[in-house]
């Protein structure tokens, strides 16, 4: 479980975040939604541990483990995954090479056992199989030319290899055509169960008539300003944030 | 899980001073009395029942020498050097080249152990293919201070023709070919460090490939410098006849010592008619600890002649340790259509200087050359790509394309990019790119998101870097030089 309390953040004297409540429940998919500027990414960001960012009050923990106080890849090792906005390139490193080395690398920090070359590449072939991605895909580059949709493509892909506890997809569904959002879609649904949450960024209710959320949160100037089920994303779609936003204010 | 145990192997030799390659081995040794001059110069080559032309060619190198000055072009700096001050012979006291591996010190044995290089002949069975993950054999001259000690496979070998031994000892059995090459490549006279080895080269490593021969495995050249204050010297002569073929790697290392030790080395490759010599290095002799203190000055001349047509050399070298690398790997292209390539990955950290490139000599015509320099610099380190370029007047349409990429980690350090270029042809096509990059935070913090450590994702990022220069390294040794990579890198960021 995910537990937010409080949770300040700012970058140099500039305050994103001004005191962030949410809990995430086990098993259950929880939407952001907001506008732009509003610190979705900078939420992100924190809960991923990216350096640069002060944390100026609050807390944040997962299954009761402080995740503030965490290296970013003790966070991953313990099952935080960060499908990033923009997907950063990696150029002359293998995707195939940087799967393995990231999998076996939480594996070894969870002292468990690393899975071999022959098994890994079994695995990625068949999970990209399903996520309808060319096998090419493993031997080409991180994320080096390729196209945007290709690059959100990839993230799900790391999500379905790394198997994280909560997943927290930033945008992953701009710049998607329709069929490969139905992938994306279909690639954290198939990992739903009661050991996976997920938090999903998102400007569009499209996205959220295939991965049906239990909560829908707006996240305005750096607080959550509104909470509700799924029917608070066709609201928004509808009426846009700024009835939402004078209210809160 | 042998992955985790040199994980944890790769960190305690960090936390002990960052080079595991540091220890010393305890062996009595027979060592010439410090200094340079004419009756040293005329032990080292007595010890070696040298013949005598030999011995006059290194007098004359010597007095060449005392004629020359130091060269001071490169961009590195060091006190000046006493060069009286050094042993300029140094032999485990055991016998000199024994002829079996029984008789080799096993003091010596244990220590190549420790580094991992098998001098242990593996029996190769006909006809059986080596499974995946299991060393192809490789046939391994090891050099310890100023002898060699050893050289194995050279049986198998010679079935095929090749010769494959310590250069003392083609002196004494072959002669003919030595006095033919030696100095034909890199003249006695050529340059400072040339003219020095030249006077007291000790040994090194000696190949020839006959005609039509390809070489069966893989030769390779391990250099131990153990000695304190001695200076190594090595002296390598390939020779590939028409048809050819021979790949051929080196690799150093030497111990942990307060004092700076010179190792000066001439490295000769001849290539005939339809010849391929590829010449890898693996250079780590100890770099000096992280204030500068320490380390092996490593001013080297390499060079190739394709002499004949169609020939082909190829140099890729992987340069992590030494605190000062002075080295230029060259190719004189002088057989029509023939071929010259240089790869490269120089690593610089803490204090380390380096200020190498290559030289390509377009003399026939059709001649082509590729340079592909990669220069990752850290810590306050100076990293230097120099590099030439020179197209004589015959050489029609001749190629060149060189691409040097410079990696910073920090901002402390320096990268440099120095590009000479003459063309006296006007058919000749050159092109030349360069770029120079950070590694940045957010390809950090991308890796580090996936659970990598940021050590891991340095190495990774640099090994990305550095890929199109590994992958032209053998198979294994692309391997070893990747780990090596991330070890020299560790601890130079964040
Ligand atoms: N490095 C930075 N330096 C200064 N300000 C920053 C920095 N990074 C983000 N910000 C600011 O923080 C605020 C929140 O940014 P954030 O990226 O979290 O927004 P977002 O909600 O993800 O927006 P979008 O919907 O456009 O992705 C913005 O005003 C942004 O300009
Ligand atoms: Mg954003």
């Amino acid at each position: 479980m995910l537990e937010i309390k409080g949770l300040e953040a700012a970058i140099g004297d500039k305050q994103i975040l001004r005191g962030i409540d949410l809990v995430v429940p086990s098993g259950e998919v929880h939407a952001i939604m907001g506008p732009n500027g509003s610190g979705k990414s900078t939420l992100s960001y924190v809960l991923s541990g990216r350096p640069g960012y002060d944390v100026t009050g609050g807390t944040a923990t997962f299954d009761d483990k402080d995740l503030l106080a965490m290296e970013p890849e003790a966070r991953a090792a313990l099952g935080v995954f960060l499908a990033f906005q923009y997907p950063v390139e990696l150029p002359g490193v293998g995707n195939a090479n940087f799967l393995r080395t990231a999998l076996n690398a939480q594996r070894r920090a969870r002292g468990e056992a690393e899975m071999p070359a022959t098994d890994f590449l079994k695995f990625a072939r068949a999970e990209m199989k399903r996520l309808s991605m060319p096998d090419d895909m493993l031997k080409r580059n991180v994320n080096v030319g390729f196209s945007g949709g290709e690059k959100k493509r990839n993230e799900v892909l790391q999500m379905a290899l790394l198997k994280p506890r909560i997943a927290i997809l930033d945008e992953t569904d701009s710049g998607l055509d329709i069929d490969a959002l139905k992938i994306v879609a279909e690639g954290v649904n198939t990992q739903r169960g009661p050991n996976f949450s997920a938090l999903v960024i998102t400007h569009y209710q499209r996205l959220l008539d295939y991965i049906v959320p239990d909560r829908v949160h707006v996240l305005s100037a750096g607080r959550i300003i509104r909470s509700g089920g799924p029917e608070l994303a066709h609201e928004l779609e509808a009426n846009g944030y700024a009835g939402i936003v004078a209210e809160a204010a | 899980m042998p992955a985790v145990v040199e994980t944890l192997d790769a960190v305690a030799s960090v936390t002990e001073g960052g080079y595991k390659w540091g220890f010393s081995t305890d062996i009595e040794m027979d060592m010439a009395p410090k200094g340079l001059n004419e009756d040293i110069i005329r032990l080292i080559s007595a010890r070696k029942n040298e013949p005598e032309w030999l011995l006059a060619w290194r007098l004359k190198a010597y007095a060449a020498w005392l004629k020359m000055e130091e060269p001071d072009w490169a961009m590195v700096h060091h006190a000046p050097i006493d060069y009286q001050d050094l042993h300029y012979y140094a032999a485990p006291k055991k016998k000199p080249g024994p002829k079996s591996l029984d008789e080799v010190d096993p003091e010596l044995l244990k220590m190549y152990e420790k580094l991992g290089i098998p001098l242990k002949e593996r029996a190769i069975l006909a006809g059986v293919e080596p499974e995946e993950g299991e060393r192809l054999p490789i046939a391994i001259d090891a050099v310890f201070d100023s002898v060699s000690v050893a050289t194995t496979f050279r049986d198998t070998l010679a079935k095929s023709g090749v010769i494959f031994c310590p250069i003392s000892e083609a002196v004494l059995e072959h002669p003919e070919l030595v006095q033919k090459y030696l100095g034909s490549v890199v003249p006695a006279g050529d340059n400072y460090f040339a003219a020095l080895n030249s006077a007291v080269f000790t040994d090194g490593s000696f190949v020839f490939i006959p005609k039509g021969v390809r070489c069966p495995m893989e030769l390779s050249t391990y250099f131990r410098i153990n000695a304190r204050n001695t200076g190594q010297f090595e002296r390598t002569l390939i020779i590939v006849e028409d048809g050819g073929h021979v790949s051929y790697l080196e690799g150093c290392t030497a111990p942990q010592r307060d004092e700076n030790q010179l190792h000066a080395a001439v490295v000769e490759l001849v290539a005939m008619d339809d010849a391929t010599i590829k010449y890898s290095t693996v250079q780590n002799w100890y770099p000096g600890d992280a204030n500068g203190v320490g380390g092996i000055y490593n001013f080297v001349t390499k060079r190739g002649a394709c002499r004949g047509a169609r020939s082909k050399i190829s140099w890729t070298q992987v340069e992590t340790g030494s605190a000062i690398t002075w080295k230029y790997p060259s190719c004189i292209l002088q057989g029509d259509d023939s071929v010259g390539e240089f790869y490269s990955v120089a690593v610089t950290t803490n204090m380390q200087q380096a200020d190498t490139g290559t030289k390509m000599i377009h003399i026939g015509k059709n001649t082509r050359s590729t340079i592909i320099s990669k220069g990752i610099s850290a810590g306050r380190s100076n990293n230097t790509y120099r590099g030439l370029v020179r197209v004589l007047p015959k050489a029609d349409n001749a190629r060149n394309f060189t691409q040097c990429d410079s990696l910073l980690i920090g901002d402390k350090c320096g990268a440099h990019t120095v590009p000479y270029i003459e063309t006296r042809n006007a058919s000749a096509k050159l092109e030349h790119e360069a770029t120079t990059s950070k590694i940045s935070d957010d390809q950090l913090f991308y890796c580090r998101s996936r659970g990598l450590s940021q050590e891991d994702a340095v190495g990774m990022i640099v090994n990305g870097f550095c890929r199109e220069v590994l992958k032209e390294l053998p198979m294994e040794f692309a391997v070893e030089a990747q780990k090596l990579l991330a070890v020299s890198l560790e601890g130079s960021v964040g």
